[in-house]
């Protein structure tokens, strides 16, 4: 069977460009990039994609969601976060190892990696933990893990404090050519506190979280990745000093990529007056000024990708006081709207954008995907950029619907989703 | 506080007067509020605020019914919003609610029809505390807008202070916030107060002088190094105090801790009005509970007489 995507404009992140190109997929692989009249496919064995007037785009590559399988299958499993994934444009995304058990051995990351197959979706890679029982003490053991599939180290949500212990990880993780993913927090400084500190948090009685707690441990992080030589990754960056930090640390040639989340440049501290869980994250939403930042750390490459940090969670954990609810929102249905609103705001070109939802997340994490070229593997989905559409919870596929801006009217959609050739996902 | 427009502090406050003057009486009770229910849940405890709430609806005639979190289902598990609408089924007309998270309120204001009066959420507010503080204010000096008021103490951590400060820039008053700067929250300014951390300067030509009580079963070691230490940098001595403007008073939310945030010397002085607040607490919560299920503006509160 053949494949004929017709007339689409295809966005190729890597030189950014944006042209138009009929795409012909056979056996899994794109076989031919064409201009539109040249490839003349006919009979039964062909199968044709109208995309014109669509982007036909790689697949997005989210190197940061929790998924929720083994333990709290309640709020998600790997089989409807692959299918949320797959409806938000990604062929490809990298699961945190914060499940019950937690991912830090081999017996974990092959359960994942099963029913990751048995979900027939989108490709799922495994983040396994950097300590055992991510307790912050003992390394896992870093072989076996790469061995069984995981593609990157994270004790993501428990910071690691013990300094040697990650500066350790860094050293031995590049034998295994394995990636370091930091979530930085000084726990000691975030305290009890459950949004940003500031003037906000001040007026409505919330205990803060300063974003020095943030700042202090990328500091601490790039100074491990100067000392080691090792490359280190930056898990969603909240404030202008870490882009800072992570801007100067890059000038001096120190190894370091980083990533935010979609909501660190849509909302700020603000979102959290009158006390709506939904918007409460870790790192926490920060000011305006942090906001307009993360655009400037985007468009100047600072910030490498943008990640999810899609953190299902149900209404046991969100219907509550503010401060006894769950951090964390969903992410992967809105990804893709969200980012295109800073290519209409001028922050970020169409390809550069695209760039940053696929190219960037599978480079960082040293994975294959995010582009599209003749010979390589066909993951890639066709989006409409005017589409526009209330975010209903009907439209949500997540098992969880903890997402603030559901109600909002978002522009622009996945349309088709394809990994290896098959379509996972298309539009009603 | 926050919501509240002046019309409406100085309708509260006209409408406690007029509740003051029942409380003067021999037979303290009218029957206003006969046939409503009034739910006092304290989720945490408070025997100062809930009894005054309790003896304002019980003078109003109102039926309370007195709930605590240790006496809920919500040791068995059940969250506040099931409480919450447990309640609601049983139709009563307000619930009093007390609560350990900032918003709690806010949250159960949303989902039942009863009235919520927040009688302390977290380190967001206490209305009622700011109200009557209010009250006391204006019935001591005669008014509030003009005054220099300092309110010192662990500020941050304080939903008195937060409600007071919101009431008193409201009414007109000039704030001053002192204590040690680990208790002064990021972006206070941003209410409308100055931060002057030293008492001694704080206090000067200030009308008001408004305590905290130092919560020392709640403070961390690092917030202060020791009582002694707090008591010698910050509490209130009557040195201290007479640096401010003649006729100025001393306020505390209560309980005191004699002799840490104020010498017993100033807390039983001349211009002490710490008991005058107590008195003043039920007045302005029968003001409250009245105007909120009572009737609309200009009713008599001693209808059905």
């Amino acid at each position: 069977m053949i494949t004929w995507i017709r007339g689409g404009d295809l966005v190729d992140p890597v030189n950014e460009t944006v042209e138009q190109l009929d795409v012909v997929v056979e056996k899994g692989k794109i076989s031919k990039m064409l201009p539109p009249g040249v490839f003349q496919g006919n009979g039964s064995g062909i199968k044709r994609v109208e995309a014109s007037g669509k982007m036909v785009i790689p697949g997005l590559v989210d190197m940061h969601v929790h998924l929720r399988e083994p333990g709290h299958e309640y709020k998600e499993t790997i089989a409807s976060g692959a299918r949320a994934a797959a409806a938000g444009g990604y062929t490809a995304i990298a699961c945190m190892p914060n499940t019950v058990p937690p991912n830090d051995c081999r017996a974990v990351t092959e359960f994942i990696l099963e029913q990751a197959e048995r979900a027939r979706s989108v490709r799922v890679y495994p983040i396994a933990a950097i300590s055992k029982g991510q307790d912050g003490e003992t390394l896992t053991d870093f072989g076996e893990l790469r061995e069984a599939g995981a593609v990157g180290l994270s004790d993501d949500g428990f910071p690691v404090v013990n300094s040697e212990l990650m500066r350790r990880a860094l050293e031995y993780a590049s034998f295994y050519g394995l990636r370091v993913i930091s979530h930085c927090e000084d726990r000691s400084l975030s305290g009890d506190g459950v949004m940003h500190e500031g003037g906000i948090s001040t007026r409505i009685g919330l205990a803060g979280i300063p974003d020095a707690s943030e700042d202090i441990m990328v500091y601490r992080e790039i100074a491990l990745a100067r000392l080691t030589g090792r490359h280190v990754h930056i898990a969603h960056v909240s404030t202008a000093a870490s882009v800072d930090l992570i801007r100067r640390a890059k000038e001096d040639g120190i190894r370091v990529t980083a990533e935010t989340a979609p909501h660190y440049f849509t909302l700020d501290h603000r979102r959290v007056i009158g006390y709506d869980t939904l918007a409460k994250v870790n790192p926490p939403l920060r000011t305006p000024e942090d906001v307009e930042a993360i655009k400037t750390g985007l468009r100047e490459g600072v910030i490498d990708a943008i990640a999810t940090d899609h953190a299902p969670h149900s209404s046991l954990e969100k219907d509550l006081e503010f401060d006894r609810a769950a951090f964390g929102m969903i992410g992967l249905q809105t990804a893709l709207p969200l980012t295109l609103q800073l290519v209409r705001d001028g922050v970020l070109g169409l390809a550069q954008a695209i760039g940053k939802l696929s190219w960037a997340g599978a480079t960082a994490l040293g994975i294959p995907g995010g582009r599209l070229m003749e010979g390589g593997s066909a993951d890639l989905a066709i989006i409409d950029l005017n589409y526009e559409y209330p975010l209903e919870t009907d439209r949500i596929l997540s098992k969880s619907k903890n997402s603030p801006f559901i109600g909002q009217v978002l522009k622009g959609i996945t349309e088709l989703t394809m990994v290896g050739g098959k379509i996972v996902w298309e539009k009603a | 506080m926050g919501p509240l427009s002046v019309q409406e502090i100085n309708l509260i406050l006209d409408t406690a007067e007029s509740m003051k003057a029942i409380s003067a009486r021999d037979i303290k009770k009218v029957p206003t509020l006969r046939g409503k229910s009034i739910v006092n849940f304290f989720y945490e405890p408070s025997t100062r605020t809930r009894t005054s709430f309790d003896v304002a609806a019980k003078r109003l005639s109102a039926d309370t019914l007195s709930l605590s979190a240790s006496t809920s289902s919500m040791v068995k598990g059940e969250t506040l919003l099931d409480t919450a609408r447990n309640l609601q089924a049983m139709r009563p007309d307000v619930i009093v609610l007390r609560h350990p998270s900032s918003g709690a309120p806010h949250m159960l204001a949303k989902e039942v029809e009863a009235g919520i009066i927040n009688a302390g959420d977290g380190i967001n507010e206490h209305p009622t505390q700011a109200l009557l503080d209010l009250y006391t204010i204006r019935e001591k000096m005669g008014r509030i807008n003009g005054l220099k008021t300092v309110i010192i103490g662990d500020i941050s951590h304080s939903r008195v202070a937060r409600s007071n400060i919101i009431g008193l820039i409201k009414m007109g008053a000039e704030v001053t916030v002192s204590g040690p700067p680990t208790m002064i929250p990021v972006g206070i300014e941003g209410l409308g107060v100055r931060v002057v951390p030293d008492p001694v300067k704080a206090v000067r030509k200030k009308d008001v002088v408004m305590l905290l009580r130092i919560q020392l079963e709640r403070q961390s070691k690092v917030l202060f190094p020791s009582i002694r230490e707090y008591a010698s940098y910050f509490g209130l001595s009557r040195k201290i105090f007479q640096s401010a403007n003649e006729g100025a008073i001393v306020m505390h939310p209560g309980p005191l801790n004699r002799g840490v945030e104020i010498s017993s010397e100033v807390a039983d002085g001349p211009y002490s009005v710490i008991l005058d607040q107590v008195a003043n607490g039920v007045a302005v919560r029968m003001a409250v509970l009245y105007l909120l299920i009572g009737g609309a503006k200009g009713d008599n509160v001693d209808q059905g007489r």
